[in-house]
């Protein structure tokens, strides 16, 4: 990753405003900040639901599908965005499709990551680029993106979280109960495959920010988080959410700062922010509710025959 | 609430297959409005099915087959249901209380906007007619199966229903809460006039509530008062396993051998 040369030293200090200006103060930090929050937005919202879908594996694994269409679209001369989202999107379609069955595939998911990965590895190698390419989507490449890649980013992002405030309702309702969900009319499979492409419409744009390998960091570091701290759908949306663009945010500022890559920065914010979490709130019953929980039991006990 | 003599659910001739294969036929009876019935039968006998067919999840092989007036029509707002429950998740970060919002309006696309105060109302009166307010704030795989049975229960009722559909809501409950929970649906529905078909292994808890036992053995369906259908005869036949009914000094009848036999067959 190209890291930009600064003839000044800049400015870093109490001056909030001042820092926000400076770490705004040239237009790839802009294109930065602006792809990124979007970014992180959707897949913050995405996330909650992959989360209690467990579908944490399937959305790393097409990220990795992802990177065999990025690279196998810049063979044909076409944008990466393009290869990621027809290679995501069709396979997100198919994931979809087996819905409930995907669940404990680990072995199938994995074998289709890996050969996804090795795919990608032979079209790198057939452009006969330089590695940079292959490293910018494995990584991430969020400082070099263009005006027209951000409105590209702000059109796929905005679509995203649309088609999920579009089918939040049915889509929790089928997450948490497909039985009765699917007895109440919800298309319950058509969910299940407009889930994963929109999922792999998010993970094609966070694939820009921070690349097919640390996709977790975005999807559902933040997610797993959030359920940690509340039992409110509505709730553990919004705080994923604003998890998600905090990590970025975060990471974008210190990375202005330290000349070390982004993507370490905010995988390890997120990491950092999820072992805290842990600490913080090792279960979501408190001592008291437990101890609740085992008089109620004890009782119970006393009164079966 | 004066019982109505108007059919909720009328069979006719009615056929189900389970996959490739006819599990029963020739199935005609007639349920009516405001009846509490038990669905009983082995296991494999195709109780589920029954309630899949007036759910519209799965049309019948034969016959014709009537809901509250209407073919049987996927999404039927005045059916509530309470599918046979598999262990929810201990970790599932959702309240009890989100699960019975999705009773009203968990089939809504896009925002639902205006009406949230009266439907939080609506959620408040279903989790309390199960009596439930104590622990619906709590994740609801943190509750024991009766206050799960609860709440769930409290999700069909939210939907406002005519008729409530019921597959094994006694199912690994202890007997107190078995006969706990059968008389808390059997107070619900004459509270609201309602319908209830309810599945059960075991008939004992459910014998001083049930109007009519309907019977799902043998490829056909059977139904008829308790007193006609529970006798030690019709049992074992049913069956095909030694049952026998015995009369306490109250009247009482009280079923023995269909506990050891679900015991042996439950999946």
């Amino acid at each position: 990753m190209p890291e930009p040369y600064l003839a000044v030293a800049p400015y870093f200090g109490w001056d909030v405003v001042r820092d926000v200006q400076e770490l705004l103060r040239y237009a790839f930090m802009q294109h930065a900040y602006e792809a990124g929050t979007i970014v992180a937005l959707s897949a913050g919202i995405i996330g909650y639901f992959v989360v209690l879908r467990g579908l944490s594996f399937a959305a790393h694994a097409l990220s990795h599908i992802g990177f065999a269409g990025a690279t196998g679209a810049v063979l044909v001369g076409a944008t990466p965005i393009a290869g990621l989202l027809v290679f995501t999107m069709s396979a997100g379609a198919v994931m979809g499709a087996l819905g409930q069955r995907l669940r404990g595939r680990d072995v199938t998911i994995g074998l289709v990551m890996a050969w996804s990965l090795g795919l990608g590895l032979l079209f790198t190698y057939l452009y006969k680029g330089s590695a940079q390419l292959a490293i910018g989507i494995l990584f991430g490449q969020i400082f070099g993106i263009t005006s027209q890649e951000v409105a590209v980013t702000f059109a796929a992002g905005f679509l995203t979280v649309l088609a999920l405030v579009a089918v939040y309702r049915p889509l929790l309702f089928s997450t948490l109960d497909e039985e009765v969900a699917e007895a109440k009319g919800v298309p319950v499979r058509g969910l299940s495959i407009a889930f994963m492409v929109i999922l792999a419409v998010a993970v094609s744009e966070a694939v820009q920010v921070v690349g097919v390998l640390l996709i977790f960091a975005l999807i559902v570091a933040p997610a797993a988080i959030a359920e940690r701290f509340t039992t409110r759908p509505s709730r553990g949306l919004l705080l994923s959410a604003a998890l998600a663009v905090l990590f970025t945010w975060a990471g974008l500022a210190v990375a202005y700062y330290v000349p070390y890559p982004v993507g370490f920065f905010i995988t390890t914010i997120a990491f950092g922010s999820y072992v805290l979490a842990r600490l913080a709130a090792p279960t979501l019953i408190r001592p008291r509710e437990r101890g609740r929980e085992l008089l109620a039991r004890e009782e119970q006990l006393r009164h079966s025959p | 609430m004066a019982r109505s003599v108007s059919p909720a659910i009328v069979a006719e001739g009615v056929a189900a297959a389970y996959g490739n294969r006819l599990i029963w036929r020739n199935a005609s009876f007639t349920v009516n409005t405001g009846e509490f019935v038990a669905v009983l039968g082995p296991n494999g006998s195709g109780k589920s099915t029954l309630l899949r067919l007036l759910l519209g999840l799965q049309p019948p092989a034969a016959g014709s087959l009537q809901v509250l007036g209407k073919r049987p029509l996927r999404g039927n707002p005045q059916i509530g249901y309470v599918p046979q429950r598999r262990n929810i998740d201990r970790d599932l970060p959702v309240r009890g209380r989100d699960f019975v919002h999705l009773g009203i309006d968990g089939n809504r696309w896009g925002l639902v906007l205006g009406n949230a105060a009266s439907n939080h109302q609506r959620v408040d009166q279903a989790i309390t007619s199960v009596d439930a307010q104590a622990y619906a704030d709590r994740p609801i795989g943190r509750l024991s199966g009766g206050e799960q049975q609860r709440l769930l229960l409290a999700q069909a009722l939210a939907g406002r229903p005519q008729m409530l559909l019921l597959d094994e809501p006694l199912a690994s409950l202890d007997l107190r809460n078995q006969i706990i929970i059968a008389e808390l649906v059997a107070e619900l529905a004459r509270a609201n006039g309602l319908t209830v078909l309810l599945i059960a292994h075991d008939i004992n808890p459910l014998l001083p509530i049930v109007d009519r036992v309907l019977y799902v053995a043998h490829g056909g369906l059977a139904i008829g008062k308790p007193a006609e259908v529970i006798t030690t005869e019709q049992l074992s036949r049913l069956y095909d396993a030694p049952i026998e009914v015995l009369h306490d000094s109250h009247g009482h009848m009280f079923v023995v051998g269909l506990e050891a036999e679900s015991a042996h067959h439950d999946a």
